[in-house]
Order: C-alpha cells, then structure tokens, then sequence
C-alpha cells in the first residue's frame, strides 16, 4: 500500500508516492540522501533522528513518511547557511561540543527549536529542554554552553531586529 | 615562535601547534552533516542484510530450514552453517571460540544463526521470521552463581585454541567454565594479615553495562574474487583485517579495511565484531551486503563484563597497608571476547596503586551462556577501583584516620615498583588526589546528607606498542598523515595534525589528517587503551620528524646556511633574512613544479617484545572526586559536584583532555548510579532498548564538575604526552561511592538504584536499633 504525499523537504517540493508503513528515517536518508538524519535507539529515546515538521521537533525514527503530507520537514542539510545555524556550528567549535558527531545535528535541531519558542538560555531550563538529546561522548556541559550561547544570540539578534524595525 | 631546528627541544617548547585549543579537524563537517558515517555509505549492487539470532540462551540446533526464507520476493541469498564448510569457521582474537554463525549449537540467547542477504532492508527482515529452526533445550548457566557451581552445564565443551592477538603469553586449559585465569601472589599474607590492626572484608558485585556508543555496529562487506573490501564502524582495522584474512584464507593484502567516522566506540567497535559475518553471507551472495545493528543486536554484540569479587585488607594501627587478598571472577559471556585480557587488567588493578607488605590477587574469566563480553573504556580498572578505594576508606574510618592522609602515606611514588617486571610508576600520585580533593572543597563543612570522597587508581594502558605512520608534505606545502589510528569522537585527527604542525612548523590547518584505509594507511595495532596519542602520535612525530629533515637538508642547501643556523616558522624555514617556504623547499628538492616529501615514523618495543608483563607502555592516572547527597527518604544519589584529574604529561590539546574527562565523568555516573542488563534465571536480557536501559542524559550533569589538568612531562609520547580518558571512569563510581559511604550509606553492589540504597539504608537503620537495644 502506497499513499501519495506533496510536502516542502528543506525548501524544496516533494511529490510521489509512499509505503504507507515507510518510516520518515527511511524516506529522508534512503530516498532523499539526507544522511545527517542517524539513526540510534529506533525508539523515540536518544533525539539523534530528529528532524523539524512545521517547526517541531520529531523522532524520525517513530514517525511516518507519510505524515509529512502537506508539511515542511527540516534537516540539518536544509538550516546549513541559515544565520542560527552558523551561529550554532561556531559555539559549537568554540566549546568543542561536538566529537563522535553522531547526535549533532539532532542537538543543533532541538536548539533551534529552543530559540525559536524563546527559551530562557539558563542552563537549568537548557537542560530540561535538551534532555529527550542523549549524547555518549561530551558530558553534555559543553554542548550545554554552545546552546545556551546560540540561544542568547538568537534572542540579541532577535531583539536587534525589532529595535530596528519600524514600529 | 621561531626555533633552533637542530637544538633539542626544551620540555615545554613549542612552536605553537601542540598545548593549545585549536579547531577540531572534524568539527564543521560533522555539524553540517556532512561527515560519512559506515551506515551512510551505499557501495553499487549493495544488499541489506537481517541476522536470524537464537531464541534461546542454550540450545542444540537440530535443523535449520532457510527453504521458505529463500523463495521470497526480493532475497538473494540465506547462509547458514551448512555454508561454512570449506572453511574453518571459528574467530576470537583471544580465545578461538567463536563460529561465525552458531555450528549445531546455540550458546546464548541473540546468538546469530543464520543471516539474509535481500535488495531491501524490509525483503531481509521479513525473510529472517520465516527462515525455521529446530532447537533442543539445553541446562542454561545464565549467572556467574550457575557457570560456577557444581556439575554446572558446560558452555564449551571443545579445547580453548589460543587467538592471534591475546598478548598473554601461553593460555592456561580451561577448566569447567573458566576460561582464562590471571593471579599472583607477592610476600608473606599470612603474616601481613596477622600483624594487622584492623581487616576491611567484602563481597561485592558489579553490573554487566553496555557501551552505548549512539552509532551501533555497522559494517558492509564486498567478497570478491581477488579481494575482501570491507567498510567498518570498527576501533581495530588492522586486528579485523588479520582476522578476516585467517578466516577466509586469504594473505592481508587481500583484505582491505576501511574506516568512516566512528559514531562513539567506547571499546564496543573493539576486535572483530559484525565483520565476520558480513563478508560470510557477502561471499555467498556475490554482492556486497550491509549489516546494520539494531541497539537490542549491538547489547548482545558486546557488553562490559559482570563481576563478583570478595576482597580483604589489612592495615596497622598507624595507617600503614599492609596486606590485600583479591578473588574476583568476570562473567565474559558465551564467547570469550576480549574477556582474558580484561581479566589481567582487572587483576592488575585489584591491588590498587599502594605498597604492600603481601598481596595475593585472583581472577577468573567465566563462559556464561549470555551476550559476549569485552572491552569498555577503563575496563578491569572501573571494576575493582571502586572497591579497593572503599576498603582504604573504611580502615581509615577504623582507625579515624583522615582520608587523604592513609593514601599520602601509602601511594606509590614516582619510580616505585607497581608489579615486578613491568613498568615503574611514572605518575605523581599524591598530588594527583590531593588536586581533586581541593577541588571538591574537601576541607569545607557538608550539609546532612552529604558526603565527599576521592578515589585513585593505575590503568595498564598502551597495549602492544607498535604503531607505524607516514606524513607527506606536497609540492604546495600542505601536509597530509597517514595513521591507523580511529577517530571515534575523541579527536584523535585533530591531534595527530597538531603532532605533525608541531614538528614542521606547518600551520595546523594545512595538514590533513583522514580515515583508515589499511590498503594505504600503515600499520597501527588499535584505538583503544588510551594509546593513540602515546604510541600512534610517537609514530606520527617521527615521520614528521623524516620530513623535517629533508627540508632542512635543502634548506641549507638553498639559504647557504649550516643546519644550526636554521629557524623554523610558521610554513618556512628562515636564515638570517632569508626565508624559504615549504612549497619553496620541496619544489627546490626535487628541481620541478612538483614532488613530494614522505617520512616514515615507527614504534616498537625497546629492548623486549613489547608483551604484557613488561608493559605498560604507561600507567594510566585514575583520579577523582565526588560531592554527593543522599535522599534518606527515597534512597536517591544526586552527584552535585566532581572533580576529575588528567595526569597527561603533556596536553597536546588541554580542550579535548577536558572533554574526555568530562564524557568519562558522565559514563561513570550512569555506571554508578544506573546503568545495568538485567537477565531472566533463563539468559534473556530483559532491558535491551533505551527506554529500559538508561543512560546519562543533561539532566544527570553534576553541578559542578571540573578537570584538572598535570602537565609532568612525565610520559613516552610525543613532547612528554601520555593518555588520557579512560581513568576517570574507574575513578567517579569510586569517588561516589566513598562520597556515599561518608553520608553514612556504605555499598557493596553497584549501580547505586535508589531501591538498592533504600533497602540498604533501613538495614543501617534496624543495625543501629538493635545495638541500641
């Protein structure tokens, strides 16, 4: 069984057909090559699979392909040259948060959702934020200053802009 | 910086690359998600592959039935034992014991029995359920208790036949179901025993934990008629080269290894895993065919080994160790695994890093029929420190002796005899514990509940030293090294660069540093026992070392200047006002727009054969400390702070010291507070997905945890450098479980579950009463 979508992947429009039991996982990496999407626990416990449909973030791993119908997924691939995103890649480098590399993009995806919602860059909120991330190599403290450091230049770019803005 | 190229370089001298922060080689690539990982490479005509694996912890095979599996859309091939005939099927690099597939017997539950080659991942996995097996049921021994009792069913019944890479000398026969055996006995122990004014006795036991690495284990395998192409998630390409060449009757050249990013290793990618299967069912398909683990697979592909242990010490009334006696035995699992060798390091580590009077240690390593276990980073060390360092707290509880003064007086010093034969101690123990005591305020008040403890341990690290490298610097200057070291996370290539900008005054971003491909990368035994930067980095210096000379021999040539006269800088070499550039000088050498400088660089054993008794190449610092509170209500531990110490001899690169110490810290906590596979009587692992195994998430992050760093120049690798990054696991569950026992909850089972500590805490409790009454 097969089930025809129309749906935005990274800026770009998808249309076809699906399995309807194809897990999103598998669509995006096997399908679409966006190989940034790993996979680990294959039960919605490690946030190393997720990726943003309309902005939230998802266990690709536990998520249908076909449910993505008339929704916008986003990859690491997609935010790559976005200004959060290069702001995360240099806290991230500055901070060593990164060394397997595994869960990275995970990590960098729940961040933007972080800023985006407007979360208090304090580590205490960070890390109840981040704690569907499990990471295996870092001790989690560095990823957690290079968050909490994009956060608090989302929310000065962020404030920047509506100052300048007319009113 | 510019420095005398032919002086000998001062300790601590630099010309700028080694000591400092730089950016990680990988870093970018990674958080675009560009880097490519084993399971994101797709070679043309490849299959997927699905492991039929056992339902049953012990069982004869009686049929197997790969008919049905066969016919269905989409399969190409099903190989079962039947397929193995022409070869000799068995692999182990310590022990021999391991078929490929099970051979008319299935020794633990998850065992792999048959495997399926089909053009997608779904054809394969469909294909295993209808693949039939007939088992008769075997006397399960799923628990150390059942391997070691009386009249216990046997695991194995065939003779041990010695793997190609144990390192341990002549292998002892089995007996029942100890497989390996690893004791000594050094002075008089009766007589320390009998002169001692206080004795500490325990039983304890440690939990069977998994690696969790986030990548699982992944390999392709491409079986052709002239060569064996493997892509691999593996720590040891060189060892699973040799291994696979042994299996499949072909020379080395024939096996090629190829190594992506690794996803975390841990030890869990250590030796041969998934490979032998892989290019099994590879060479009966005639494609290459990919395995890809699923996380319930990998925990019963490797895991650390359970323990049980009684241990006694004695000490006299002012304090002076006198005397340890060790039994311990490890649960290695169906397979031996790397399973010997964790048990002489275990064994080496029992003792603790003291001076004794008498000292008698024996370890056993035990088949049981559950998932194989080996190697885990700090392995041996993580099991026996924690309870070593209890029992040195509680004589000095006894004898109300401070905690940091029993270990002053009896921690070995620098050049001590550790273990006769082998290598002195090259550490500065005390101040080692005494940095993380002052950094977990060890002299400040505590609050009711709370409670601090250090621990200090020695880790034989190193393994066999015997690394090679090449670095070749091209026509435009850029440096390119070739090492078999695995970059799993730990930033081994970022390293390695620094090593080689170091030597040749090469700026660290011109010199790249990519993935094992052992047809053109030379030979590095493994990644693991925190040796790459010690042994490969050596090898690394030394051909960088190669180049440099070169340079300077043209260099004099060019710039009409005696060597001594020489300055390196950044990129160039000067004299006086001139200055030649390295793309300069190799273009100069070889009179042409073009050539190339290649330097070798080898590491071997000095003066013996490099085994384990003369080793280590150094001992591994194991130092922490811990702040811990305790929730008498609930028997919850919170860690609220540690403190951990790198005793690296040299930091080639202090951030990634600290970031290792920093996942060490975490990996400990869940091993300590958490982390354990739980069996059924009957062998089944009960908790083999993450949302009943847990481990460390932000949440579970100390307060405060800090990374000290010593800088001794102290170590055999290049610039003084020694290893780092394993021996704060063994250290944080000792530092916590002394903290506990100073909060008044004395334990002798890991992990520390809130269940575990309640029981103990109302056992505490009734002792008190009934002393009261």
């Amino acid at each position: 069984v097969t089930e025809r979508i129309s749906a935005l992947v990274n800026g770009r429009p998808f249309e076809g057909r699906v399995a309807a039991h194809e897990l999103l996982i598998d669509f995006l990496r096997d399908e679409l090559a966006l190989t940034s999407v790993k996979q680990s626990c294959e039960v919605e416990a490690c946030g190393t699979c997720t990726v943003l449909v309309d902005g939230a973030p998802v266990s690709s791993c536990c998520f249908l392909a076909c449910d993505i119908d008339g929704r916008h997924v986003e990859t690491i691939e997609g935010l790559a040259g976005t200004p959060f995103h290069q702001s995360a890649v240099e806290a991230f480098l500055r901070h060593a948060a990164v060394q397997c590399g595994f869960c990275s993009a995970g990590m960098i995806l729940t961040a933007k959702v972080l800023a985006d919602r407007g979360v208090d860059p304090s580590p205490d909120q960070v890390s109840q934020a981040m704690s569907g991330n499990l990471c295996r190599c870092t001790g989690y403290r560095s990823i957690l200053d290079a968050i909490t450091t994009v956060l608090r230049e989302s929310r000065e770019g962020a404030g920047g802009s509506r100052e300048g803005a007319p009113a | 910086v510019s420095t005398d190229v032919t002086a000998p370089s001062p300790p601590g001298h630099s010309t700028g690359a080694v000591g400092r922060r730089v950016e990680r080689a990988d870093g970018r690539v990674k958080l675009t998600g560009q880097a490519e990982f084993t399971g994101d490479i797709r070679p043309p005509r490849m299959l997927y592959g699905a492991v039929l694996r056992s339902p049953v912890a012990h069982a004869r095979v009686l049929t197997v039935d790969a008919s049905p599996a066969e016919k269905l859309d989409g399969v190409v091939s099903v190989l079962t034992a039947g397929d193995l005939a022409d070869l000799d099927p068995f692999y182990g690099h310590a022990l021999r014991d391991r078929p490929i597939v099970a051979i008319d017997r299935v020794r633990f539950a998850g065992e792999p029995v048959a495997v399926v080659a089909a053009e997608t991942q779904a054809a394969a996995d469909l294909a295993v359920t209808r693949i039939e097996v007939e088992y008769d049921a075997l006397p399960v021994a799923a628990s150390l208790e059942a391997a070691l009792a009386p009249g216990a069913p046997l695991v194995h019944e065939e003779p041990a036949r010695p793997g190609s890479a144990h390192g341990l000398g002549r292998l002892p026969e089995r007996d029942g179901n100890i497989c390996y055996h690893y004791g000594f006995e050094r002075g008089d122990l009766e007589r320390a025993f009998d002169d001692a004014a206080v004795v500490v006795t325990g039983e304890y036991s440690f939990p069977a934990v998994y690696q969790y690495s986030m990548e699982t284990h992944t390999t392709i395998a491409d079986y052709r008629g002239d060569e064996i192409v493997l892509w691999s998630s593996c720590q040891h390409p060189f060892l699973v080269r040799q291994e696979i060449a042994a299996l499949f009757g072909r020379p080395l050249d024939q096996v090629q290894v190829i190594v992506p990013f690794l996803g975390g290793g841990f030890g869990s990618k250590s030796y041969t895993k998934m490979e032998p299967i892989a290019v099994a069912i590879s060479r009966k398909a005639g494609r290459p065919v990919r395995i890809r683990n699923g996380v319930h697979e990998s925990m019963v592909t490797t895991r650390r080994h359970n323990m049980r242990c009684r241990m006694r010490t004695a000490a006299a009334a002012d304090g002076t160790l006198l005397g340890r006696a060790v039994d311990l035995w490890l649960d290695t699992g169906a397979y031996a695994d790397n399973g010997p060798r964790v048990t002489a390091t275990a064994g080496d580590a029992a003792p603790g890093p003291y001076r004794w009077r008498a000292v008698r240690v024996s370890a056993d390593c035990v088949y049981t029929n559950t998932g194989p276990a080996g190697s885990y980073r700090a392995f041996g060390a993580t099991h026996l420190q924690w309870i070593g360092e209890s029992q040195v707290d509680e004589v000095a509880r006894r004898l109300s002796l401070d905690r940091l003064d029993i270990r002053r007086r009896n921690l070995l010093r620098p050049g001590e005899e550790v273990r006769p034969g082998g290598k002195p101690l090259d550490a500065d123990l005390v101040g080692d514990v005494e940095k993380a005591a002052a950094a977990i305020c060890w002299d400040q008040p505590l609050a009711d509940g709370r409670g601090r403890g250090v621990s200090v341990g020695l880790l034989a690290a190193g393994a066999h030293p015997v690394s090679t490298a090449t670095v070749r610097m091209g026509a435009d200057g850029g440096v390119t090294v070739l090492v078999g070291t695995t970059e799993a996370g730990q930033g081994a290539r970022t390293v390695m660069a620094q090593i080689a900008a170091e030597v040749l005054g090469a700026p660290v971003d011109r010199v790249l540093v990519r993935g094992t491909d052992t047809r053109y990368t030379p030979y590095d035994r493994s990644t693991g026992a925190s040796r790459s930067t010690t042994v490969a980095g050596l090898a690394v210096q030394r051909a960088a070392q190669a180049v440099l000379d070169a340079l300077i021999e043209t260099a004099s040539t060019m710039l009409e200047a005696p060597p001594r006269l020489l300055r390196l800088e950044e990129g160039a070499i000067r004299s006086g006002s001139r200055l030649a550039t390295h793309q300069e000088l190799v273009r100069a050498r070889f009179g042409f727009d073009g050539g190339e400088l290649v330097g070798h660089g080898r590491v071997q054993p000095e003066g013996g054969t490099g085994s384990y008794a003369e080793g280590p190449v150094f001992w591994e610092v194991c130092v922490a400390g811990a702040e811990v509170e305790v929730d008498k209500q609930t028997g919850v531990v919170r860690v609220l702070r540690t403190a951990s110490v790198a005793d690296v001899g040299k930091a080639i690169n202090p951030q990634l010291v600290a970031r290792q110490d920093e996942g060490a810290t975490l990996q400990g906590i869940g091993n300590a507070l958490f982390e354990e596979m739980r069996y059924t009587p009957d062998g089944f692992l009960m908790n083999d997905t993450l949302l009943d195994y847990r481990i460390p998430s932000f949440e579970d992050m100390p307060a405060s945890m800090t990374c000290t760093i010593v800088e001794n120049g102290d170590g055999p690798g290049p610039f003084g450098a020694k290893g780092c990054g394993e021996g704060v696991l063994a250290a944080i569950p000792a530092a916590i479980v002394n903290a506990l026992a100073d909060a008044g909850v004395p334990m002798n089972v890991l992990p520390l579950t809130p269940e575990r500590v309640w029981r103990r805490i109302q056992e505490l409790d009734q002792g008190t009463e009934q002393e009261r009454t």
